[in-house]
C-alpha cells in the first residue's frame, strides 16, 4: 500500500472502528440520548436541525473570517511597524505578549460590556489570532539572510524597496505559518465570545447554539453542532495550507518533494 | 596590457576596530590600479573580507582614508555564499541591481540577459536558486555583479564552497569574462593555488591586525589555462606565495 493510501485509509478505518464502538456501546447499555446518543442521531439531528445550524455556521464563520483578516492585517502592519521603528516595538511589544497571554475566557465578559455584542465577538477572534502573526512576522521579518541585506545597501536601495524587495518576501514563509495558526485561534476566540455572550436571537452563532442545547439538555444537537465546528475548523486549516503551499511552492523548502 | 596605468582605488594607513575590541585591520596601504586582477591572500581573521567590504562602502573605516583618484565608480559585489533571493527565478536575481536603481524595463531586460548569457546560463534565466547546483547558483551570483558593468568587481572568497571540478571550471570563466571585459578585479581568497592562478598580483596580509605583509608579481602571461596550471612556473609561484605566506603567519609552516 503507498503511504499516501495509508494516510488517508488509516483514519478512515479508525473512525469507522470508533463509531462502531460509540455505536454497540449505546446499544449495549441502553443509553439515553441526553447522556449519549448514537452516532446515527447525531447524524439524524444534523439533518433535521440542517437549516438552523447552518444559519449558525454562517453567523461564526463570518466573524472567523473577519476575525481572522483583522489578525492578519493587524499582524502583519504591527510587524511591520516594528521592523521599521525600534521605538514603536519596544513601546507596545509588551503589551501585545499580555494580551495574548491573558485568557480569552477572562477578557470576554470585559469587553462585552463596553462593546455591541457582534464588536465584542469580533474583538475577541481578532485578540486570540492577531499574535501568532505578529510575533512570526516579525520573527521573519528579522531574520533577512544579512548578505542580501547589505547587497541591497550597495545598490543604494531606498527604505521601501528594502522592505518591499526584501523583508516581506523574506518573511513570506514565517508570515503564512503564522496565518496559518491564527486561522484556526480565530475560530476559537469566536466561540468563546459566543458563549461568553450567550445571546439568543437569530443573529447568534454555533457556539450559542451548543449552549442553549446544552441548557435544554438537546445532547444531539449539542453533538451535532460541534461536529460542524470542528470540520469548520479542519476545513479553515486546509485551506490556509493549501494557500501556504501555492505560495511557497516554487521556492521554499517546506514546500519541496523530496526523493529518497 | 597597454591600457592607461591608474589608481582606481587607494587605501591609506586603514584601520578598523570593531566594538568588541578586536583589530581587524591596521595601517593597510594598497593601491589597485585599471584593468588590474588583485587577489588579497591570507589566512582567516587577516581582514581581507573587511577590506573588501569598507572599499564597497559596506563598512567604515575607524582610522585612515580611501581615495578614488578617478571618482567613485560602480562597484560590483560577489559574496561567498550565492546570495540568491530564493523567491527569485534567475533573471529577477541577476535585474536586481537594475531594479533597484530603478532602470527601465526594456533596457535592463537586454542587459540581464546578455549577463546571464555571460555565465553560461542561457537556459536557465527561469529556474529558481534551489533548482540549480552551487556552481551556478554563484554563476548567477556574477552575473548579477555584472549587469551594471562595474568598473571594479569585489570578490570574497566566492568559490571557497564549491568542489573543485566547479572552482577550476569558474576560475577559467572568470578569467576569460576579465579578458573579455577588462574589468578591474580584486579577488579575496585564502588558496594560495586559486590566488597564483588568476591574479597578475597577489598582495599577501599578516593576521590580527591585517595589514600588507607583501606584494607579488605573477608575471605569467593570459590567457592561462590548464596547461599552465600544471607548469613547473606555476609550482614555482606557488611555492614562493606559499613561503611568503608562511612568513606573514609569523614562521608557522
Amino acid at each position: 500500500m503507498s503511504e499516501r493510501a495509508l494516510r488517508i485509509g488509516l483514519p478512515i478505518l479508525m473512525l469507522a472502528l470508533v463509531l462502531l464502538a460509540w455505536d454497540l456501546v449505546v446499544r449495549a447499555f441502553a443509553i439515553q440520548p441526553f447522556v449519549l446518543p448514537s452516532p446515527g442521531l447525531v447524524l439524524s439531528t444534523l439533518i433535521a436541525d440542517g437549516g438552523l445550524l447552518w444559519q449558525s455556521l454562517l453567523v461564526t464563520l463570518l466573524t472567523t473570517i473577519e476575525g481572522f483578516l483583522l489578525a492578519a492585517v493587524g499582524g502583519v502592519g504591527l510587524a511591520v511597524l516594528f521592523s521599521q521603528s525600534r521605538l514603536i516595538e519596544y513601546s507596545l511589544y509588551p503589551y501585545a505578549v499580555i494580551l495574548q497571554v491573558t485568557p480569552i475566557v477572562a477578557i470576554a465578559p470585559l469587553l462585552l460590556i463596553y462593546l455591541p455584542q457582534p464588536l465584542a465577538v469580533l474583538a475577541c477572534a481578532w485578540i486570540v489570532a492577531f499574535f501568532p502573526v505578529l510575533a512570526n512576522t516579525t520573527l521573519g521579518l528579522s531574520s533577512v539572510d544579512h548578505n542580501l541585506i547589505a547587497l541591497f545597501e550597495l545598490y543604494k536601495a531606498s527604505r521601501w524597496q528594502l522592505l518591499w524587495n526584501l523583508k516581506l518576501p523574506s518573511a513570506l514563509p514565517q508570515m503564512l505559518a503564522g496565518l496559518r495558526i491564527a486561522g484556526g485561534l480565530s475560530l476559537i476566540g469566536a466561540v468563546v465570545a459566543e458563549i461568553a455572550a450567550g445571546s439568543a436571537g437569530a443573529g447568534s452563532g454555533l457556539a450559542y447554539r451548543i449552549a442553549e442545547s446544552g441548557y435544554r439538555l438537546n445532547i444531539p444537537r449539542m453533538f451535532a453542532a460541534l461536529l460542524l465546528l470542528s470540520v469548520t475548523g479542519v476545513a479553515i486549516f486546509f485551506a490556509l495550507s493549501a494557500a501556504s503551499h501555492l505560495v511557497l511552492r516554487r521556492w521554499h523548502e517546506s514546500a519541496l518533494k523530496r526523493e529518497r | 596590457m597597454n591600457r592607461p596605468v591608474t589608481e582606481i582605488v587607494s587605501l591609506r594607513n586603514v584601520g578598523k576596530t570593531f566594538e568588541s575590541g578586536t583589530v581587524a585591520l591596521q595601517g593597510l596601504d594598497l593601491d589597485v590600479r585599471g584593468g588590474e586582477f588583485v587577489s588579497l591572500l591570507g589566512p582567516s581573521g587577516c581582514g581581507k573580507s573587511t577590506a573588501l567590504r569598507m572599499i564597497a562602502g559596506l563598512s567604515t573605516p575607524s582610522a585612515g582614508t580611501i581615495e578614488w583618484p578617478a571618482g567613485a565608480g560602480k562597484i560590483g559585489f560577489v559574496f561567498q555564499e550565492p546570495t540568491l533571493m530564493p523567491w527569485a527565478d534567475v533573471a529577477a536575481n541577476v535585474q536586481l541591481p537594475l531594479m533597484l536603481g530603478g532602470a527601465d524595463e526594456a533596457r535592463a531586460h537586454d542587459a540581464v540577459h546578455q549577463a546571464i548569457a555571460r555565465v553560461g546560463l542561457a537556459d536557465f534565466a527561469q529556474s529558481y536558486p534551489r533548482e540549480l547546483s552551487g556552481g551556478m547558483k554563484m554563476r548567477t551570483s556574477i552575473a548579477r555583479a555584472l549587469v551594471t558593468e562595474p568598473q571594479l568587481l569585489l570578490m570574497d572568497e566566492p568559490f571557497a564552497a564549491l568542489d573543485e571540478i566547479a572552482r577550476f571550471k569558474l576560475n577559467n570563466d572568470l578569467l576569460t569574462l576579465w579578458q573579455e571585459l577588462r574589468r578591474t578585479v580584486i579577488f579575496v581568497t585564502h588558496s594560495v593555488f586559486e590566488s597564483v592562478y588568476l591574479s597578475q598580483r597577489i598582495v599577501v596580509m599578516t593576521p590580527r591586525p591585517g595589514r600588507v605583509f607583501a606584494e607579488i608579481a605573477i608575471p605569467a602571461p593570459y590567457p592561462r589555462d590548464e596547461r599552465f596550471r600544471t607548469s613547473a612556473d606555476y609550482a614555482g609561484y606557488c611555492r614562493q606565495v606559499a613561503e611568503t605566506l608562511g612568513q606573514a603567519m609569523g614562521g608557522a609552516p
